[in-house]
């Protein structure tokens, strides 16, 4: 994640604008017009001048609520939408001046994207489904009956790759649709929503399996939720998005400490603040501290014992064997008690 | 008074500013004022009925352009051309299906082979219940000696039905991709739908030739625009995120089209297929009237000689088929595909095709020493027309059966129909427009209502007033006594599920039949008479109308009922207070369709002998008068879309006002 490679995904001040005739629209709309403003104009405005950037390896979760247009941005990221105005890279290239038949490559070689409610093919098996993009790409039979076994694997389906969708329970349905997204080893893996559509105890099982996939396989990923507390387990960044527009772009423990809007604020106020910030961020650079060190990735919550029965006050942070400096034991005490 | 009322027609469009009720009532009264001086003996005939003179001759002017677009555009050579390939697949059908000598020179096909093979394909689609249907409407068929009529029929069948869904799926596909073409088209599928079948029969005739390539023709016309529009209505369905999955996985347009858009809308494709099928089968059936052979055409003969016997069995025949083919169909559309485990061998994947084409040969092979099994001739059938011919002409003739028939005929006759037709006749043309446009306005919009009125107006411009008149009041007639039959019947079987469930069913399969059979026991009770033709059209449009009233009443909100129920309603204050209002929208498409049905019937009763637009379309029909023939068509049409225009909107308006999502 560091700074100095580029960016896999970049996207400036990018607008999509839904009307009648939405370019001209945009040239001509005045500057910092809002949502319902430009709602009352006629027009629907998806994405609002949203700028980002995911780099290599990370995970990226936009949430929001629902019309609040994560879903948009993130298709406009693979181009399912042509945007209105801005500039969307991918590894460099302006994927807005890419012809047809170099979108098509382009999805067929590094995207895959998994869906909210799965997109399978109804009239397609299991099998047939995960192998469909490696098909589209004309591999042969083999080769691709081969890596689409590969993945039905990786995701525990063997031995269902002759069922029909239908025959599938949501969880399987959408293990199928994860599959299919990996069979080309895209570079960059989309998840809309991949489990709003499951009941609670397959999602919890469902978000643990696509923990142990991306510890594996070690994607960029753009995962889409509206439910806060998935943000908060699997995201390195979370982009917070209302009526189109990115309220807040930072890691987990950043908006939760530091809420950038009032919406965001809201958003954090019922989270257990203990359990989602991490001693990293309250270390203060620059300043020491005695006896033994705290591990940086420990949370609030972990280090709570220690944090009551220590008579210290102020506590060394490592991690991987670096020193990040000390982290006042008020801070943290007000972090676990939930006091600002 | 007549002065003052010559003054007020001009203005008789509903004034701006006017609201849609007073409009109505002001053209209601100036419709009431000019029969009021109609009967009073002060109207002047120019009003009464348009002068001959002032008729322009728009059959001359259509005649023109079809000889135009015949000869000087080269029309016909190229559908002489068309016809010669036409020509050669209906050959081949018909040397295997019954033995024409043509080139293969193989068939016929033995009627044992067929049907062991229909019926194992009845299996594979839909278990037992589906392969003795569709055998036992074979055997049948063979049995009663109309295996070679039959075949006739099945001959132009298999080839317009096809070619009907590959004209019709990519039109469809063509109007779901570009939107322009679809505004286009849709307008023209709407009149192709409410276009008598005469008007297909006769350019069908000029341009194709007489006989089996002409109906085949004519039969896919006819089939195409359902399946067009289910073709876009799935293509539209189509789930967008598979949409976007199969964008993901980097299809090309086409390999959307074919992997993803295309089996994604299987269901509906199949759907369409189905009505593709029984729309095939009733219009194979009346092309009868354009000489082609085939049941149809033996059907008309024998009513025509009132021989009910024979008739009853082919009638018999024509139903067990159209059942058979729409439930073989609709199992199709209901069969998912189910996956095999693996390491099933080949030859078990496949054994029901295996198995098909084992009883085939088996059959085959076995006819060739059993003549009975490859051939039913006359003498061995087992037809029993001419007793069935003598039963029903004695019971025809007991005294009380008489008593009530004749006692019906002459009460209707003297009592309603007669005074109700010359009622409607004597109504001034302006009068009956304006009605029409005051109905217009009182149930749907402005729009409607002056659609309604030019429509009218042109049917009185076509020269043709005094036939369409009895041709709506024919119409009217059935279908407010279908109203009066129909709604009692569905209300007392909605009232409970299995009980509704029965009449749906029996109403499902009642539209599959192909309308000429309704004409069957119509003649069999009234004889050739006009009675007769009402009656047949009354029991063609009461099926949809007690099948929407069923269907309204069932999907009544539940919440709303209990609530009623918890009111303290009584079951006949919850109908009429709850039920029926809500379920009004819905009765209504079921009226509207009535009426569709009506009309359709209407056309096909003149061969009864009526005085209508059907006689003279039937007419036409003899001659080459296509200018004629158009133009009558195109009056039932207008007839019809009228109506159509105005109780849809009004329907769906209905619907939108009550939240029941119109």
């Amino acid at each position: 994640m560091s700074a100095d490679t580029p960016p896999v995904i970049s996207c400036t001040n990018v607008w999509k604008v839904f009307g009648a005739n939405p370019k001209a629209y945009l040239k001509t709309m005045p500057e910092g017009r809002s949502f319902d403003e430009i709602r009352a104009d006629g027009y629907i405005a998806g994405v609002r001048d949203v700028s980002l950037t995911v780099q290599k390896g990370e995970m990226l979760v936009i949430m929001g609520l629902s019309g609040s247009g994560k879903s948009t941005l993130v298709r406009c990221f693979s181009r399912l939408h042509d945007i209105t105005d801005g500039i969307i890279e991918v590894e460099g290239t302006d994927i807005g001046g890419l012809r047809e038949h170099e979108l098509i490559e382009l999805r067929r070689s590094k995207m895959g994207m998994v869906f909210q409610s799965f997109g399978l093919l109804p009239h397609r098996t299991v099998l047939e489904n995960v192998a469909f993009p490696l098909e589209m790409r004309g591999q042969d039979r083999h080769a691709r009956r081969d890596r689409a076994m590969e993945v039905i694997k990786l995701v525990g389906l063997e031995g269902r790759e002759d069922y029909f969708p239908r025959e599938l329970s949501g969880g399987q349905q959408q293990r199928v649709g994860i599959a299919r997204s990996l069979a080309i080893e895209p570079d960059i893996w989309f998840l809309d929503e991949p489990f709003s559509a499951l009941d609670p105890l397959i999602r919890r099982e469902m978000q643990d399996e696509f923990l142990r996939l991306q510890a594996l396989l070690g994607k960029t990923i753009v995962f889409i939720t509206h439910d806060f507390d998935e943000a908060l387990r699997l995201a390195d960044r979370i982009a917070i998005m209302k009526d189109g527009a990115v309220e807040q772009c930072d890691t987990p423990d950043q908006i939760v400490l530091h809420p950038a809007t009032e919406y965001v604020r809201k958003f954090t106020e019922d989270i257990d603040k203990a359990r989602v910030v991490h001693a990293r961020v309250l270390a203060e650079a620059g300043v020491s501290a005695e006896g033994e060190a705290v591990d940086g990735a420990a949370s609030v919550h972990d280090m709570a014992k220690l944090l009551i029965t220590d008579p210290r006050d102020a506590f060394p942070v490592t991690e991987n064997g670096v020193a990040l400096g000390a982290m006042s034991k008020a801070n943290a005490l007000n972090v676990l008690l939930d006091q600002r | 008074m007549s002065a003052a009322d010559q003054q007020s027609l001009p203005s008789a469009p509903p004034a701006l500013g006017i609201d849609r009720p007073k409009a109505a009532l002001i053209c209601f009264a100036i419709a009431l004022a000019l029969m009021i001086a109609q009967y009073t003996g002060l109207l002047p005939e120019v009003l009464h009925r348009l002068p001959e003179s002032m008729i322009p001759p728009f059959a001359d002017w259509l005649d023109v352009i079809f000889e135009f677009v015949k000869e000087d555009l080269g029309l016909l050579a190229f559908t002489r051309f068309l016809t010669e390939g036409l020509e050669w697949v209906l050959d081949v059908t018909g040397n295997l299906l019954f033995g024409r000598r043509r080139w293969p020179y193989l068939g016929p096909i033995p009627w044992s082979a067929i049907a062991a093979a229909v019926t194992v394909l009845g299996f594979w689609l839909g278990g037992w219940r589906i392969a003795l249907l569709a055998g036992g409407t074979f055997l049948w068929t063979a049995l009663i000696g109309q295996w070679e009529i039959a075949m006739q029929t099945m001959s132009v069948l298999v080839v317009a039905a096809p070619m009907a869904f590959v004209i019709g799926l990519s039109l469809g596909i063509t109007a779901w991709k570009y939107p322009r073409f679809e505004n286009a088209i849709k307008p023209i599928l709407a009149v192709l739908q409410t276009l008598p079948f005469f008007t297909y029969l006769l350019p069908a005739v000029i341009f194709f030739k007489v006989g089996p390539t002409a109906g085949a023709v004519a039969t896919v016309v006819y089939a195409v625009p359902p399946m067009i529009l289910m073709t876009i209505l799935g293509l539209q369905k189509v789930s967008p995120e598979v949409v976007e999955a199969g964008k993901m996985s980097g299809c090309t347009r086409l390999q959307m089209l074919r992997h993803v858009y295309i089996p994604s809308a299987r269901t509906e494709i199949l759907v369409g297929v189905n009505q593709v099928i029984m729309l095939c089968l009733a219009m194979v059936v009346l092309t009868a009237f354009i000489g082609m052979p085939g049941l149809g055409a033996k059907l008309l003969e024998m009513m025509g000689s009132f021989r009910l016997g024979r008739s009853f069995e082919i009638g018999v025949t024509i139903v067990l088929l159209a059942v058979a083919l729409d439930r073989m169909s609709k199992a199709w559309v209901a069969k998912q595909p189910e996956h095999f485990e693996k390491g099933t061998p080949w030859w078990k994947q496949h054994r029901y095709a295996l198995i098909g084409l084992g009883v085939f040969v088996l059959f085959y092979i076995l006819s060739q020493f059993v003549p009975y099994l490859s051939e039913i001739g006359r003498r061995q059938s087992w037809s029993m027309g001419r007793e069935i011919d003598g039963i029903m002409r004695d019971f025809l003739a007991l005294d009380w059966v008489r008593a009530i028939t004749g006692g019906l005929r002459a009460f209707l006759n003297n009592n309603v129909f007669i005074p109700f037709r010359n009622f409607l006749l004597s109504i001034p043309t302006p009068a009956l427009i304006l009605l029409i446009v005051a109905f217009g306005l009182w149930l749907a919009g402005r729009k409607q209502a002056m659609l309604a009125g030019v429509f009218f107006s042109l049917v009185a411009l076509s020269g043709w007033w005094d036939r369409a008149v009895i041709t709506l009041y024919a119409v009217l007639a059935a279908v407010i006594l279908a109203t009066l039959i129909g709604l009692p019947i569905a209300i007392l079987a909605a009232r409970n599920e299995k009980s509704a469930r029965r009449v749906l069913l029996a109403c499902d399969t009642a539209q599959t039949f192909p309308s000429f059979v309704y004409l069957l026991p119509a003649i069999m009770l009234f004889g050739i008479t006009d009675i007769a033709v009402i009656f047949s059209i009354l029991i063609f449009s009461t099926v949809p109308l007690v099948r929407y009233t069923i269907e309204g009443l069932r999907t009544v909100p539940p919440e709303i009922t209990e609530a009623a129920d918890m009111s303290g309603a009584t079951r006949w204050q919850k109908l009429i207070k709850v039920q029926i209002p809500l379920a009004f929208p819905t009765m209504a498409v079921g009226f509207n369709q009535a009426i569709m049905f009506a009309f359709f019937m209407v056309i096909i009763a003149a061969f009864i002998g009526t005085q209508d637009l059907g006689q003279e379309l039937q007419r036409t029909l003899a001659g080459t008068n296509l200018g004629t023939n158009f133009v009558l068509g195109i009056c039932v049409s207008l007839m019809a879309l009228s109506f159509d225009l105005i109780i849809m909107k009004w329907a769906s308006d209905r619907k939108r006002m009550l939240g029941l999502g119109g």
